[in-house]
């Protein structure tokens, strides 16, 4: 398999495409800049739009590891850049005591005991260490649930490809990681780190992109079901659900259906699977109630 | 004539930051940079400029109007669009100016005097409906000096402890074992901090309830000034948020900014829709959830009192607790008939005045944690 470091924004969009993602213009252009201009990018947009799919994609079309943060309410520098191998150093040290090593030279013990031998390397220090020879895609998967602290630390990490670890000395990014952010919006990303980011706000793809994403990602599923599901989603989008389905749950479903057997969509198995789709008992109440026989019948009549 | 000039892509930069969208230099270079990048074409300017110069929704809105208007170059556009901001301004540049512009004056001139005591306990007590421009700056002043503590939760981060017991902190017990000889003897430990709850007010700005949303909103101002976990919301026909707006040191200019937003400063409200709008743009998503939730409203809804249960249920099961404001709660005989009061009411922690100073004391020192009565006992006194 060959990689190639994408040259317009039509090789951003035809790459990802061969990888899966099918990403309109304006998405294909901001990752097309991130990747030129070797800045974060930061999307933002509804769940289930597809923004962490974005990484995986980008990391198969230029051959980059993955390197996934989740973030969390929290997370700090020893769960997102680095800590130690406490078990493995106390050990170290009681071998050292054993042997005899420990009372004769305590200085070479502990540089023995802060050396990168026992050093967990956790995602943003993985991204810049030298083993690289391809850009790492690093993927920071909804900032907006960690605290403003790491905001901050990371923002210094960002901002110069290094890091520094006082017992080590600094570590610098051979080939800078191509980083891609994501964020649910449920608080503001600080504006020093939006200033240095690219910005995309993705949004839900339109019917026919949605059933070719479909297609892409459910090869087995009768292109037919792959339509009608498709309808229904952008339908259930409209009648004012809690939490109305994303792309995800469109796949989703067009997989259980499609695991169910079906090749067409049936008020049957859309009331069996709508768990798939709908995720509240709300709004679940609330499809039933807009009549599944309705739904079912506008969108298996041919469009006009 | 279109309104691209001679400047080429800078006088879309222009436009965008006449139209008030904040470009700060380094943003304008990587825009520059980006469309030499991508293509000088209006497809990749387009494009370009949304990845370099917008950083929300919002701005992406206002792009593009911005935009449209920089490739037709209509020139009603752009006075619609230029003529559009400053006449808000005037509007609410009236009723500031009325009642607030004395009054800072006045402040200004004796900053250091304490207010006499008599006076504000007089005016601790005062409805806020009910005071004269006066009493309303010194009130305005007093709110300016009010902090919100909230209560706190447990945070998932640990910090060094002294405690003997607790999670074993090993990046000190390693580095303590050094000292005898490799052997943990003095075990470390680790404890939880934490962390103060978010606090999420939300006003309603209709007609009858605007001289205590402005104050609630003063109080959200002074909050998020000092640096609390404060969202604000103004609640009308639409929601607006206003928590940007109010990030300024200056409440004067914080309230104008946030009337500035707001659409509808004392138009009708739909509590119902609201809170929906609420709770599928940013409550249920992780805003509310587990905060302190502080709605300000006479419960006067024009929507269904069915809408208001459904939305409050939900805000129910995010929130920590949820404070329901009602100034009119402090008039004599008082009983929460509106439909719309009465509907949300069963999900209500705490039903509180919030009509005046004292009112607001005690709301902060609700969300503080210090105080707490059920909601019950307390519908009638």
């Amino acid at each position: 398999m060959s990689f190639a470091t994408p040259t317009s924004v039509s090789d951003v969009e035809s790459g990802l495409a061969a990888n899966g993602y099918l990403a309109d213009e304006g998405l294909a252009t901001a990752i097309f800049l991130a990747l030129s201009m070797g800045r974060p990018l930061l999307l933002e947009g509804e769940p289930g739009v597809g923004k962490t799919e974005v990484a995986k994609a980008l990391s198969a079309l230029t051959g980059g590891e993955l390197l996934r943060l989740q973030c969390y309410e929290g997370l700090d520098a020893s769960q997102a850049l680095y800590e130690w191998d406490y078990p493995r150093q106390l050990l170290h040290l009681r071998a050292a005591e054993a042997a005899g090593t420990i009372n004769s030279d305590v200085a070479a013990v502990e540089n023995e005991l802060y050396s990168e031998r026992f050093l967990v390397r956790r995602p943003l220090l993985d991204a810049i260490s030298d083993r690289h020879t391809v850009a790492p895609v690093l993927l920071i998967d909804e900032l907006d649930r960690a605290d403003d602290e790491f905001e901050a630390f990371l923002l210094e990490v960002l901002a110069d490809n290094a890091v520094t670890i006082p017992e080590l000395g600094t570590f610098r990014a051979t080939v800078p990681p191509i980083v891609i952010i994501t964020s649910n919006r449920t608080r503001d990303v600080h504006d020093a780190l939006k200033r240095r980011c690219l910005y995309h706000w993705v949004e839900h793809p339109d019917l026919e992109r949605e059933i070719a994403i479909v297609q892409s990602r459910v090869p087995g599923a009768s292109e037919l079901l792959s339509r009608q599901v498709s309808r229904l989603v952008a339908e259930l989008r409209t009648i004012g659900l809690f939490k109305p389905p994303g792309v995800a749950e469109t796949i989703d479903w067009v997989m259980a259906l499609s695991a169910l057997g079906r090749t067409e969509l049936d008020s049957a198995s859309v009331d069996a699977s709508l768990g798939a789709v709908v995720k509240y008992r709300e709004d679940a109440e609330r499809v039933r109630a807009h009549g599944i026989d309705a739904l079912v019948d506008s969108a298996t009549t041919p469009s006009k | 004539m279109t309104a691209m000039g001679d400047q080429g892509p800078l006088g879309l930069v222009e436009l965008l930051r006449t139209a008030g969208l904040s470009v700060p230099v380094g943003n304008l270079v990587s825009f520059v940079e980006a469309v030499g990048i991508a293509g000088g074409d209006l497809r990749s300017i387009y494009w370009c400029g949304r990845a370099t110069l917008t950083h929300s929704p919002m701005d992406i809105e206002l792009y593009d109007r911005v935009y449209r208007h920089w490739i037709l170059g209509t020139e009603i556009g752009l006075t619609e669009m230029v003529a559009s901001l400053p006449e808000s301004l005037v509007v609410d540049d009236d009723e500031v100016t009325d009642e607030e512009q004395p009054e800072s004056a006045d402040v200004e001139a004796d900053d250091t005097t304490i207010l006499r005591f008599s006076r504000t306990e007089t005016l601790r007590s005062m409805d806020f409906a009910e005071l004269d421009s006066e009493e309303r700056s010194e009130v305005d002043r007093l709110i300016a000096d009010m902090r919100l503590n909230a209560m706190t939760r447990r945070s998932r981060r640990r910090r060094p402890s002294k405690r003997a017991t607790g999670v074993p902190d090993l990046r000190r017990t390693v580095r303590e074992s050094l000292r005898t000889g490799g052997e943990p003897i003095n075990r470390r430990t680790l404890q939880r901090t934490r962390v103060a709850r978010r606090v999420v007010i939300i006003a309603d700005i209709s007609g009858s309830m605007a001289s205590y949303s402005r104050s609630l909103i003063r109080y959200a101002h002074a909050a998020v000034s000092a640096r609390s976990q404060v969202e604000a919301f103004a609640l009308g026909t639409r929601l607006t948020r206003l928590t940007r707006e109010l990030d300024t040191r200056d409440p004067d200019k914080a309230l104008q900014r946030a009337s500035d937003s707001v659409a509808d400063w004392s138009g009708g409200t739909r509590l119902g829709e609201g809170l929906r709008q609420f709770n599928d743009e940013w409550g249920t998503k992780g805003m509310a959830r587990g905060s302190i939730v502080v709605i300000l409203s006479d419960g006067w809804d024009r929507g269904e009192p069915e809408q208001l249960a459904i939305e409050m249920a939900r805000l129910s099961r995010v929130a920590h607790r949820i404070i329901w404001v009602n100034p009119l709660k402090a008039s004599d005989g008082y009983a929460p008939l509106a439909r719309g009061m009465a509907a949300a009411l069963p999900y209500v922690d705490e039903f509180i005045e919030g009509h005046s100073l004292a009112s607001l004391d005690r709301l902060s020192s609700i969300v503080s944690g210090n105080s707490s009565r059920p909601v019950r006992s307390h519908v009638n006194d």
